[in-house]
């Protein structure tokens, strides 16, 4: 069976590709680049078309299909109506599916089901990703916050950061919004 | 506790409507949440509004109608019970092709552009290499409007030129790179092609049919069944912005939302030209006022009047082959619901027609027509070939054509 998978993040499409490779008898055929994408499922031939629903190409893609009536291996939108519900787990997940005319939906199935799996989990590790990236700029802001009270203040680095907490526990609010706002008004009163 | 509707979009001017009730508190007013959900395909909005990701679309008019009728995917009968606006679209050729077929920098007279143009289709075929336009769905109005410009000036679709689908973002990238010779598109994406001197609009789809349906607001029938009052509501807070939003003292403020990142992410310059009907044709020239380019108001402009419908399945049935079915055109014709429009504003001050369905293109100047309530003056709404389309005879209609 042959696969194609059209992503413009080559990053998640390397961790589909990665989870469709355990699936016997599989050809996949990853599709990042937008220009020429079209001719590019042409050579391939697929069997079954992956593409995320976040890529502007879709519709170029449907159109596509459409014409392909015409051609020998007609594709079409994967829409079992005795299983809608995988349907919708793979919309939730942000992936469609579009399969050539007389597959069989067993056969779908665990394709669609493992590439649900991966978007959601690649999904997972973007969001743990932003976290921990977030959580770094938060320090380095109330770091930043932190010196520029003992600076301006001359006071220790505990007593600006029980400042900063105490600042935050008044107006119900994060000391991490607070510092920020620090930040801010130091950066428009002129300073570094 | 307001009620919370979720409504798909893609980022382009029309759009505007949903957007602006929620900023501007109309949906509030009417005891609304509104959260808006931006996607970049129209695949994509279409796949949340089926799977219950929104209760409401931003959709092309004739994507509404083909869900309906099961083209390209199993059928699922959606409703539109109000009509987010008309036109608002331009044709962008290549510089080098306007310069052909569009000498003087000014939006042309749509018979002698399309006659100049199959000239240059004649060469072109011979020659290979066909003239090819981008558009941005097959079941588009841009799609439907460009088709029935070139076909009444003796150029045919898919045989005489090629027509494909190009994305809004990518269009001007499309003509820069030669892939396309002109675009049908809506706003902003003519003026960013215009800004980088990739093209020069030469026709506002307002010339092809002075009063062409574009987007509407579609639903899945049976949402709109089951969340009846709130559909209604929503339809008072959307008519109340569309009032605000041909105020022209609104149009700063209302660009500057619609510029915003969550939102079309765009030139709140390039915006507040589009709703000002204002269009600079070609780069480093004044804009011209060209009224009515966007129609989001007058003259019950949001009435889903269902001769829109049956003009729209008519194009459908033309370019999708396939054939005439009453079935078919019953069905598409049920797409568009003014009773629920009527149901929604019995009782305002917003005038609401006495018919449901009209012949389209009939009109030549101003003529009162007989309401519900209120007043209704109705504009030109002639197509430029001066065909008329009488809803009563599809047939005969589809059998007219060229």
């Amino acid at each position: 069976m042959r696969i194609a998978i059209v992503d413009v993040s080559a990053s998640r499409a390397a961790v589909i590709r990665e989870g469709l490779a355990a699936i016997d008898d599989c050809e996949i055929f990853v599709v990042t680049e937008r220009r020429g994408l079209v001719a590019r499922i042409g050579e391939i031939a697929p069997d079954i078309v992956l593409i995320d629903l976040g890529n502007p190409s879709r519709d170029v893609l449907e159109e596509y299909f459409a014409v392909s009536r015409a051609l020998a291996r007609p594709i079409a939108m994967f829409v079992d109506e005795s299983d809608d519900e995988a349907i919708a787990a793979s919309i939730d997940a942000g992936v469609s599916s579009y399969v050539v005319d007389g597959l069989a939906p067993h056969r779908i199935r665990p394709i669609l089901d493992l590439a649900v799996r991966r978007f959601n989990a690649f999904a997972r590790l973007q969001a743990d990703l932003a976290e921990a990236r977030g959580k770094l700029a938060e320090r380095e802001t109330i770091d930043r916050a932190k010196r520029i009270l003992m600076d301006s203040r001359g006071i220790t680095e505990p007593q600006a950061y029980a400042e900063l907490r105490k600042t935050a526990m008044d107006q119900g609010r994060r000391i991490a919004e607070i510092a920020d706002a620090v930040v801010t008004a130091h950066k428009l009163m002129g300073g570094a | 506790m307001p009620r919370q509707l979720t409504i798909g979009f893609l980022p382009l001017v029309d759009a505007c409507l949903p957007i602006l009730a929620r900023e501007q508190g109309f949906a509030e007013a009417e005891g609304l949440s509104l959260t808006l959900v931006k996607d970049v395909s129209w695949a994509t909005v279409l796949d949340r509004l089926l799977y219950g990701h929104s209760d409401a679309a931003h959709l092309i008019a004739p994507l509404a109608i083909a869900t309906t009728l099961g083209r390209g995917r199993p059928a699922v009968p959606l409703s539109a019970p109000f009509v987010l606006g008309l036109n608002g679209n331009a044709v962008t050729l290549h510089p080098d092709l306007a310069d052909r077929v569009c000498p003087q920098v000014e939006l042309g007279d749509p018979r002698r552009v399309g006659e100049a143009l199959r000239a240059v289709a004649g060469e072109r075929k011979a020659a290979g290499r066909p003239l090819r336009f981008g558009v941005v769905h097959r079941y588009s109005s841009h799609n439907y409007m460009l088709r029935y410009w070139l076909a009444g000036c003796g150029i045919r679709p898919d045989a005489d030129v090629e027509i494909a689908t190009v994305p809004p973002p990518f269009c001007a990238d499309a003509l820069e790179a030669g892939e396309v010779d002109g675009i049908c598109v809506g706003e902003p994406w003519n003026s960013v092609a215009v800004e980088r001197g990739a093209g020069r609009i030469v026709l506002a789809t307002a010339q092809i049919w002075r009063r062409g349906v574009e987007k509407v607001l579609a639903l899945r029938e049976p949402v709109l069944e089951e969340r009846r009052g709130e559909i209604e509501a929503l339809i008072r807070a959307l008519v109340a912005t569309a009032r605000h939003f041909v105020d022209p003292a609104n149009w700063e403020a209302n660009a500057a939302i619609l510029a915003r990142a969550e939102y079309l992410d765009g030139s709140a310059g390039l915006i507040r030209r589009a709703i000002s009907d204002r269009l600079l044709l070609v780069r480093g020239s004044e804009p011209v006022h060209y009224p009515d380019f966007m129609f989001q108001y007058r003259e019950a402009a949001n009435f889903p009047w269902v001769s829109q419908a049956e003009w729209l399945y008519t194009q459908m049935v033309r370019w999708d082959g396939g054939g005439f079915s009453p079935g078919d055109a019953a069905r598409a014709a049920r797409v568009f619901r003014p009773d629920i429009y009527r149901s929604a504003l019995l009782g305002t001050s917003e005038p609401l027609p006495g018919a449901s369905s009209k012949v389209e293109g009939s009109l030549s100047g101003l003529t009162a027509v007989g309401t519900q309530q209120g007043k209704i003056t109705l504009e030109n709404n002639s197509f430029f070939d001066g065909r008329n389309f009488d809803p009563n005879d599809l047939e005969g209609y589809l059998a007219a054509q060229p």
